[in-house]
Formats: structure tokens, sequence, C-alpha cells
């Protein structure tokens, strides 16, 4: 009872403010932030800070270790890695923000139209989605990108194409429950067609799934379009991204003489792609009304 | 129990079939001439002949017909031949590379599965103790790291800077076959590759066992002067296991895609390298082909796991 007052004394008792609440009071979780957010404002700022631009050649510095020109050293040609690795998080984040963002959609709309649309159409996609989760995720992303070939915007198609199933499946769920709900029985009754169902009730009473999906899949897209990169499928030279980075070490003279070249957006690429599932982990436990009662 | 398998056998011949149609849909939509996968590049044809042979393939027919009669073929074994391998069939391709993913992912799961289950039980054993913080951690690190990472660091630390591993290949070229070759070049690799699995298992070992250390019939065998060492071992492990072992079967798949940045770093002749190699020098056939085999592969694994877990869980009867 005493914690329920105090709770309440606290700014509001709704679900969003206890959300809120449990989230502000786990400590990986704000960890996660407090890595993000200085890396996203470096990622973004860092033409403002930093000397170096992504693509300058500097050929009194070819392969050199880190010193006070360059601060994480430079690669084969001569170019800057730190400059390098900034760059490729805006270009690996960039391809994991928008692909996220279009599965998200696709997700929300396939799992939603099966759970609202009648038994055939829900038998026939979710019979669909069972196919594209057959196959190993990395297999279908080497697939589809021999058909797309390699660049930024064949990426993003690749990852979008691939991540949605999952979520489809997660909303189906939720709506399918939503569906039998008196206030869905009556707008129905009421004459409500599919996008005002959909859109006034299936979206708010699915938007903790979503948040806490995308928040997820970015980490999982980042790793997807390393994945791709690194195998040289994916985002092509001179472009930087941290996966293309990577690809300079399957070389063994990279590998073995100049560690820095790929160490660098190695760590760079395992920090974020922590803090991000740090945060997504502290939003589903948020998100999730039976968290409090452990 | 017979009906079990059967209706789950059912379903996995139909998702092979709707498999292998997703695959023949990909292959028409790739750039190129379909009938480039099925003549030998060698010999050279004039056009009457390319026009005989698209006839006798019957490239001809609608794409219906067309895919039955690709699936007669991949069901016979003839899947076709390699566009850059001068002519090598695909089907002799992916048999010859088979067995190495197959060696090289078994090594590394077993080595999953052991390390994982043993890290669970001291974790949900000493819950909340050091050991538990520090093996946690260690596992969050090892989902975390990303298959390609983890090998180029495995192979910086293990083979540049200490020399105890070969740094690639699956035999030392030239030097006579022997059993302990195989090992060196193998052991590092497969540890790799079971970093991400031990730690995922690990997890869902801890989790389930101390869902069912908490559970009454536990306490009533504590409670009747049990030692703590059997309750765990004998009352407790038993139901835990189940939920492991449905996670052992459904992340094969995620071991196949581990297995392929694995082999292109460490040059390991297998399934992944041969796909690789096939998407850089966009050889659909092998591509197509060695993608078939691999879902089949994965579905025979989930069907093996399903009935695995209804042979050891009582609970699923015919459902």
């Amino acid at each position: 009872m005493a914690i329920a007052e105090t709770s309440r004394s606290r700014g509001g008792n709704g679900p969003l403010a206890r959300a809120f609440r449990r989230f502000a009071a786990n400590g990986a979780a704000l960890a996660g932030i407090a890595i993000l957010v200085p890396m996203l404002v470096l990622i973004v700022c860092y033409p403002l800070i930093l000397g170096h631009k992504p693509n300058d050649i500097d050929l009194l510095a070819l392969n050199k270790g880190p010193s006070v020109a360059h601060w994480l050293g430079t690669d084969g040609v001569g170019r800057d890695i730190l400059a390098r690795v900034l760059q490729g998080g805006r270009i690996s984040l960039l391809v994991a923000v928008v692909s996220v963002a279009i599965s998200v959609v696709i997700g929300f709309l396939v799992g939603s139209i099966s759970a609202m649309a009648g038994r055939f159409t829900d038998a026939a996609i979710m019979r669909f989605v069972d196919l594209a989760m057959t196959l190993p995720p990395v297999i279908s992303l080497l697939v589809l990108a021999s058909i797309t070939g390699a660049g930024i915007v064949p990426t993003i198609i690749v990852i979008s194409l691939l991540s949605w199933p999952v979520l489809a499946r997660m909303v189906r769920a939720r709506l399918m429950e939503l569906r039998e709900r008196d206030f869905v029985v009556a707008s129905r009754g009421m004459g409500a067609g599919l996008g005002h169902l959909l859109w006034r009730h299936g979206l708010p009473n699915s938007i903790d799934i979503l948040v806490v999906y995308a928040t997820l899949q970015i980490a999982a897209a980042i790793l997807l379009e390393a994945g791709l990169s690194f195998l040289g499928l994916g985002v092509p030279p001179p472009e930087a991204s941290w996966g293309n980075m990577l690809n300079a070490a399957r070389s063994t003279v990279v590998l073995e003489q100049y560690p820095w070249q790929w160490l660098f957006p190695g760590a760079a690429l395992v920090i974020t792609v922590l803090a991000i599932n740090f945060v997504g982990d502290g939003l589903r436990d948020a998100f999730d009304p039976r968290s409090e009662l452990n | 129990m017979l009906n079990f398998c059967l209706r789950r056998l059912a379903v996995g011949i139909g998702m092979l079939i709707a498999l292998s149609l997703l695959i023949f849909i990909l292959l028409r939509l790739a750039p190129g001439d379909p009938i480039d996968a099925y003549i030998n590049p060698n010999v050279a044809m004039s056009q009457e002949e390319m026009a005989a042979v698209r006839a006798r393939l019957g490239l001809d027919q609608p794409l219906p017909v067309q895919y039955l009669a690709w699936l007669g073929g991949a069901l016979r074994g003839d899947l076709g031949f390699s566009l850059q391998r001068n002519g090598e069939t695909v089907l002799g391709l992916v048999a010859q590379r088979i067995g190495p993913t197959l060696l090289l992912m078994g090594t590394g799961l077993a080595i999953a599965i052991v390390v994982g289950i043993g890290a669970g039980i001291i974790g949900a054993v000493r819950r909340n103790s050091a050991t538990d913080l520090g093996l946690s951690v260690a596992a969050f690190l090892g989902i975390s790291s990303p298959a390609f990472l983890t090998a180029l660091v495995g192979l910086y630390v293990f083979s540049v800077l200490l020399r105890w591993a070969p740094s690639g290949g699956m035999l030392t070229p030239g030097a006579p076959f022997s059993l302990g070759d195989l090992a060196s070049h193998l052991i590092l690799p497969a540890l790799l590759l079971s970093i991400g699995h031990a730690a995922l298992i690990m997890r869902y070992m801890r989790a389930s066992l101390l869902e069912v250390l908490n559970q009454d019939y536990v306490r009533s065998a504590r409670a009747k002067g049990v030692k703590e060492f059997w309750v765990v071992v004998k009352h407790a492990l038993r139901n835990a296991l189940l939920p492991v072992v449905t996670l052992i079967g459904s992340t094969i798949g995620i071991a196949v895609g581990g297995a392929i940045f694995l082999e292109s770093v460490f040059n390991w002749p297998g399934m992944g390298l041969l796909l690789v190699n096939a998407v850089e020098t966009r050889d659909y056939p092998v591509i197509m082909g060695a993608t078939l085999v691999v879902g089949a592969c994965v579905i025979l694994a989930n069907l093996l796991t399903d009935i695995a877990y209804a042979a050891i869980d009582p609970r699923i009867q015919v459902a």
C-alpha cells in the first residue's frame, strides 16, 4: 500500500508513467542510453569536430598506426580510420533505421490484415510467414543479395524484406485477442471499416510491440548489414560502413599487420549493438505489466 | 506418437515443396537466361542446338510445367551445372562440400551444448553470485558479437598472436591426411562457432532451471532430505531440459548462418564458402542448389527436434 502511495505521488499512475518508471530503474537500459547518446552525437556532428574527411587520402600516412595526426590510424590508401568509423556509423545506422522502418510497416500491415481479414487470408499469410522463417536468415540474405546486387538501396531492401515475418506474427497474436474485445466489436457494429479499425484500435494497442521490436531489430539490422558488407555483398567501397571496413580484414596482411584498421570498426559495432540491445530489453521489461510482480 | 510423427512429416514435406517453389521463382527472377544453368559452358553451341536444348529441357513450356520438370530433376539429383566452375555439376559440388560443413557445425554445436548447459546449471544453482553475474555478462557479450567478428578476433588472437592454431583451411596442403592435422584445423573455428550458441543455450538453461527449482515438487524433494546435488540433477534438470531441447533444434538455422562466416574467414571448404563464392560470381544454379539442400537440412533438423521433444515429454501426446 505504501508503495502504491509513493508511486502515485511521483507523477501519475497510468500504464505509460509506470512503464517509464520501470525503464528509469533499469541500470542496463540507462547504461545503453548513456553509450548511445554520445555515440549518436559524435556520428552526426563529426565533420564539425574532426579535421579529416572519410575519403581524404593522406599519401604520407599509408597503413600508419594510431598517432596524434590520425587518432585511430590510417588504412591502405591513407584514409583516416576515425573519420571512416564515424561515417561508417552513419551509413550502418541509416541502413538499419530505414530498413527497420520499412519492415515495421510491412510487419504491422501483414500481421493486422492477417488477424482482421477472414480465415482463408489468415491461413495463407501465416503459411507464407512460416516458409519465410524456414531458411536461415543469412542464407536468405545471400540469395536476395545475389539478385539485387550490392549497394546501399539494395541492402536496405534486402534487410527489410527479411525482417518483417516475426513482427507480423506478434502483431497478429495481439490483434486476434483484441478483435474479440467489446470496444472493437462495438466499433465494427457501428460500421467501422478495416482502415479505421487498424488505425484507431490496432495501432495504439500494439504500439508497445512495435517499439520494442523496432529497437531490438535495429541492432539485428546493423549486424545483418555488417555481415553482408563483410562478405562484400552489402555497402560497396569507397563508401564506409562498419561491415565493409571489417571486410578489409579478410586480407591476411591487414588482419596481421594493421589490426587497428578492423579492430576499431569492430569495437564500434559491438558496443553499439550491445547498447541498443540493453535499451531494447529495458523497453520490453518496461512495457510488460507482469514484470512488476516479480 | 506414430500419428504425430506422420503429421509432422507431412508438414515438413509440404514446407520443402513450398521452399522449392520459392527457390524456383527466385531463380527465374535472377538476371540472365535460365538455359545457362543447364548447358555445359565449355561446349560451343549454335542457335539451332540451343533451341533444341531449350525444347528438350522444356524451357519453351509454360512456367508451371517448367517448375514440375525442374522439381522432377531436383528429386533425381539433377540440379544443373555450375556457370563458373568449368561445368561441374551442382550436385557434385554440394556433395563434396557438405561433409566439412557438417563436421564443423556438429563439433561446434556439441561444444555449445556441453558448455551452455553446464554454465546454465551453474548460473541457476549459484544465482546472483559473482560467478552467475560473470557468466551472464559473458553470455550477453556472446550473443551480441556477430560471428564474423568473433571469427576475426579469434583468428587474430589464437593464430596470429599466439600461433596456437593454423590460420585456415581444413588440412595442411601437401601433407598426408591425419586426424591430428584435421583436429588442429577444426578446433578453433568450431570453438568460435560455439560461442554464440553456448551463450544462448546457457541463458535458456538458467532461466528454465530457475523456474523448475521454484516448483513445489522440488521443495518436496528437498524436504524429504534429498541432497542438493541430486535435487538438481535428478529432479529438476529433467524437466528444465525440455525447452532447451527445442531451442537447440530451432537454432540450427542460426548455426548455419554462423558457419557461413566462419568458413569464409577460415577458408573452410564447406557449403558456406561455396555459397559465398557462388553469390560473388553470380553462379545462380549453385546458389539455388546449395540453398535447397540447406533448407532441406534445416527442415529435417526441425522435424527431428519436434519428434525428440514429443518423445521425451509425455505431456505432448497427439496434439
